[in-house]
């Protein structure tokens, strides 16, 4: 129950922040700016016969050097996942196609996945 | 002097030509250093942090860059190759020529997405999926799935219409030409046809699909047309944007070449018809 009054608040601050970024005034960027600092609440669950979990971290984990303050796993390996400036997210997998939270970019992972298996990814 | 040509104009022996010099890069491991390139941007250009490749000003003037370079490579396998540009105004279909078996081949069948015909298909035996964000090493596709529709003309008329270049915060919720083109706003041209697509084209691994090459230059055409059509608009911004190619700052991962150095294509290639 804790975990829902979490979740419910912080919608609120993103429905507010968005409210206000339509506005289009600088105080509307610098609040916005603010509540885009406060990650997702955690989740953890099977979908698709697979497990799927995400939660805010603080450093470490990444691989692409994005600095983004939220990881996500499928069956515990690493999905990279980017927040875009409007709230909606993206992941490697689906990287031209936004969507609203991390827990639907990961089971749009799972989806697209077909039951392959994440790999590290090579970079430069 | 190179030519760009519309794919749908190609001649079989044009074609054939092409794929033989895709064929050849990927053989030699080169075609490969730019799918690994490409998705290091990707993952690294973040809006509200350092952004080059994507989401933000230099998105056309990076990926210009980048199709030189690419360019280059296949004329160095055979200097009469071109890169061919996609205009998916028109050819908006999985029956176009250019999912052919002669071509790029066709769709993935539904199991698992694969492209089961053309060159770039798993049985083909020439073009393993090396550098991948999963285990799955075949090309993979699904044309328009789901009943997705590809841009219009109408629709990119009225992005090409869109006067100023981007604006701030100069990154994917930006307003102007740039965004709307790239798709994080909008009508959405770029970004949906990568969706359309889908297989690796929709993933940061997208050059692992050669149609990659095809869409890119019909952006890039794009991007031509909107000059001509907006003589006054200059490449935005100018100077001191943080985080931001400016005008004259260079780019990575070159560091020699500016914005400013790829505003004018035809130092490098023209188009077979006038923009
Ligand atoms: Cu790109
Ligand atoms: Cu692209």
């Amino acid at each position: 129950m804790p975990e829902l009054t979490r979740r419910r608040a912080l919608g609120a601050a993103a429905g507010a922040a968005a409210a206000l970024a339509v506005a289009g005034t600088a105080a509307a960027a610098a609040a916005r700016k603010e509540h885009t600092a406060a990650d997702p609440a955690s989740f953890d669950e099977v979908y698709k016969g697979r497990r799927i979990q995400g939660t805010p971290s603080h450093g470490g984990g990444h691989h692409g050097g994005h600095g983004g303050g939220y990881s996500v796993h499928i069956d515990g390996e690493e999905l990279h996942v980017m927040r875009n400036a409007d709230g909606t997210w993206i992941s490697v997998v689906n990287h031209y196609e936004p969507f609203a939270t991390p827990r639907a970019v990961a089971r749009a992972a799972v989806a697209e996945l077909q039951g392959a298996d994440l790999v590290p990814l090579v970079t430069v | 002097m190179t030519v760009r040509k519309n794919q749908a104009q190609l001649t079989s022996t044009e074609k054939r030509r092409f794929v033989d010099a895709l064929l050849e890069l990927k053989r030699t491991g080169q075609y490969d250093t730019f799918v690994t390139t490409h998705n290091a941007f990707i993952m690294s250009d973040t809006d509200s942090g350092d952004r080059v490749g994507h989401r933000s000003p230099s998105f056309l003037p990076w990926h210009r860059r980048f199709l030189i370079q690419f360019e280059q490579q296949l004329q160095a396998v055979d200097p009469d190759v071109a890169l061919p540009y996609w205009d998916w105004t028109a050819d908006r279909t999985a029956a176009s020529s250019l999912w052919a078996a002669d071509f790029l081949g066709g769709t993935g069948r539904s199991r698992d997405g694969q492209v089961m015909d053309g060159p770039f298909s798993a049985a083909s035996g020439s073009w393993p999926v090396n550098v991948g964000v999963d285990g799955r090493t075949y090309l993979r596709r699904a044309l328009g799935a789901g009943g997705r529709q590809l841009p219009t003309r109408a629709e990119t008329d009225s992005v090409l219409a869109m006067s100023t270049y981007d604006a701030p915060p100069w990154n994917s919720a930006s307003d102007g030409f740039r965004n709307h083109l790239e798709g994080w706003r909008g009508v959405n041209l770029h970004n949906r046809v990568h969706v359309w697509v889908g297989g690796q084209m929709a993933t940061g691994v997208s050059p692992n699909d050669p149609v990659f090459w095809l869409h890119h230059a019909f952006i890039d055409r794009l991007w031509a047309q909107w000059q001509a059509r907006h003589p006054g608009s200059p490449y935005l911004p100018a100077a001191g944007t943080p985080d931001v190619v400016d005008l004259r700052d260079t780019m990575r991962p070159w560091n020699d070449v500016t914005p400013a150095d790829m505003l004018d294509h035809t130092r490098h290639y023209t188009y077979d018809a006038a923009a």
